[in-house]
């Protein structure tokens, strides 16, 4: 569901409630104790498996298969299950999350960069064949990935490209759906009149866009990059088809393989908890991205980061 | 697609007034926009056009142990469409469609509408734990919901054994198409709902206001003016979950290393596809599979979307 992810900034990134703060009538904000009780009902479904990982991670493996999950038992050893962890095979868990650090910050800078660039030309300029060329964007929306992620490796494995990081990052830099998005946010954000000034000015049409559009376009941004970043950090399908070494594995690949280690071996039992702090470990990063990113959703969601 | 609703074209900027010299100035514009989306443009024709064209290309070959590839028209298609375990995972992904969308968007809207209402304590604290699972990818998932389904010591199955209901199988054949769902329900329903909980945000106040001046209950809002008024996010969710139900493949591929009986190796599309290249060898025939499967996506996609267009235009002509 990788290819997604990028798609859910529209909303976010652009249909802020900018009305909603010029409301004139606020009843008074009666609590419903049902609704709340029922929300916080649904949240124990979304958190609890997370707080199984949390207890897990400070099991070691006997503990694991004897005590109840949901509560802490046994030893605390989750100093020790990191440290296997970050030992384990030379350490290669770290390279993991080094690669899947690599692979993601580069497809969402330079996805980001390639759809804001797009996307500006859209919403800013009259040109031949715009129209053309913006509905292949948008048809290629319902493109899904599984039609392309096979030929593609065939692509790159007779370029001799397969098992390299570029395998991984190439193909993530492309996101019509992000230049849709910049380009409804740019239509907005970026007043034609700022252009024209810059350019009786005698600016240069790079030149405005680096110092005048970019700037206008902080929030539009910040979406289409969290979103790509997701997407290529939760990517699995990709990396798991284009690369071999598994020292250039991302996390997610590089869990998968620990974890059918773990089944197939009997006797490395070890393995289980390692696979479950792995695991705790590689969705911390993430977690905490969208913790700190919040306040850009949030004031997005807020002010619609536009004029409304 | 331009015509959905949700990703309609904007409206084009007034033309900049007329000044002299304005033709060269305008040709000094177009380059500067070429130049703009070209870096973009290179990237898709390279990453999206030529592998749509060549998996086209590959489908219509045979790969022959004498000869090596051979043309062959349509066979592979044809092969296809007589592939039971070809059909048999379209139709099971229909029906993981058919009841896991619902269920995932249900709660979703659920979800997007009680918060909109801000009724509740913590509501902030609810948006965000319910968006975590976002985060946390589909391979992860899978592995923690593996081991929350064990039956050994899974915690589900510690509690049943302990209220005495037995140790419930998550991972039968029978009842895994069952789990997977609960997966991606646990996955995406937190994505889902910040989509439809941004569009609420941005209906002006003034479509409820008087509603609410006149006494209507929550509820009544909720379905005659909220839902309504985010139809095109609610279409979007549809289209996404579309495309993402049948293109499944983390959930299955993990899931079959713990399950090897009930996952099979065609259990959704793409994983069939995916065996069907990189174990069997089959280039050939799975370039055909992903093709057919990408059309049968675009053709669902469409449709709905159709449909979606047509009842909202009926509804306009009778009000």
């Amino acid at each position: 569901m990788t290819d997604l992810d990028t798609r859910a900034a529209v909303t976010i990134g652009h249909t802020g409630g900018a009305r909603r703060g010029k409301r004139s009538f606020d009843p008074k904000k009666r609590r419903s104790l049902l609704l709340t009780v029922l929300l916080w009902l649904c949240v124990l479904y979304f958190v609890l498996p997370l707080w199984w990982l949390l207890v897990s991670a400070t099991k070691d493996n006997s503990a694991l298969f004897s005590t109840f999950g949901l509560w802490f038992g046994g030893d605390f050893s989750l100093g020790e299950n990191l440290a296997t962890l970050f030992t384990v095979r030379d350490g290669i868990f770290v390279r993991w999350l080094a690669n899947t650090l690599v692979y993601s910050l580069a497809s969402a800078v330079g996805a980001t960069l390639l759809a804001t660039m797009a996307g500006y030309a859209f919403a800013k300029y009259e040109f031949p064949g715009k129209r053309a060329l913006f509905s292949a964007t948008l048809g290629a929306i319902m493109i899904p990935l599984t039609a392309l992620a096979l030929p593609t490796y065939l692509l790159f494995s007779q370029a001799g490209l397969t098992d390299t990081p570029w395998a991984v990052i190439v193909p993530s830099l492309v996101t019509p759906f992000g230049v849709y998005l910049m380009r409804v946010y740019a239509a907005d954000a970026v007043d034609d009149s700022l252009i024209e000034a810059a350019r009786v000015d005698g600016a240069g049409e790079f030149r405005i866009f680096w110092q005048v559009g970019l700037r206008l376009l902080g929030p539009g941004l910040v979406t289409v990059f969290l979103f790509s970043l997701v997407a290529t950090w939760n990517n699995y399908f990709l990396p798991l088809i284009m690369l071999n070494s598994s020292d250039l594995y991302p996390i997610t690949v590089g869990l998968a393989q620990l974890q059918s280690a773990a089944s197939a071996g009997g006797g490395s039992q070890a393995l289980f908890s390692t696979v479950i702090t792995g695991s705790f470990v590689s969705i911390l990063p993430l977690i905490i991205a969208f913790l700190f990113l919040q306040r850009y959703w949030q004031s997005g969601l807020a002010t619609g980061g536009v004029k409304g | 697609m331009s015509h959905s609703p949700a990703l309609t074209t904007p409206s084009p900027p007034v033309a900049p007034p007329k000044r002299r010299g304005a033709s060269t100035a305008k040709r000094k514009q177009h380059l500067a926009a070429y130049l703009f989306v070209l870096p973009f443009f290179v990237v898709f024709i390279a990453m999206l056009v030529v592998p749509l064209v060549y998996s086209g290309y590959l489908s219509l070959f045979e790969s022959k142990l004498i000869g090596g590839d051979v043309f062959a028209g349509l066979a592979n298609y044809v092969r296809a469409l007589q592939d039971s375990a070809f059909l048999a995972s379209i139709g099971r992904m229909g029906l993981f469609f058919v009841v896991q969308v619902p269920i995932m968007l249900g709660l979703a809207l659920f979800l997007a509408l009680a918060l909109d209402t801000a009724r509740a304590r913590g509501s902030k604290a609810v948006r965000l734990l319910v968006f975590m699972p976002y985060a946390v990818p589909a391979v992860v998932a899978t592995l923690m919901w593996g081991y929350l389904y064990g039956p050994d010591f899974g915690p589900i199955a510690q509690i049943a054994r302990a209220v005495g209901l037995g140790t419930p199988d998550f991972l039968s054949p029978g009842s895994i198409l069952g789990s997977m769902m609960n997966i991606v329900t646990w996955e995406f329903v937190g994505y889902n709902m910040i989509i439809m909980y941004a569009a609420l945000r941005s209906i002006p106040a003034e479509l409820y206001e008087a509603a609410e001046i006149d006494g209507a209950g929550q509820l009544r809002i909720a379905w005659s003016v909220k839902i309504p008024a985010i139809r095109p996010a609610i279409l979007l969710t549809v289209i996404f979950s579309i495309i993402g139900t049948f293109q499944l493949f983390a959930e299955p591929s993990l899931l079959n290393a713990i399950a090897p009986d009930a996952i099979t190796n065609s259990f959704t599309p793409n994983y069939y596809a995916y065996n069907l290249a990189f174990i069997n060898q089959e280039l050939n025939y799975a370039a055909a599979i992903a093709f057919l499967l990408g059309l049968f996506i675009a053709v669902v996609s469409y449709i709905v979307q159709l449909g979606s267009q047509r009842r909202e235009r009926r509804e306009r002509s009778a009000s």
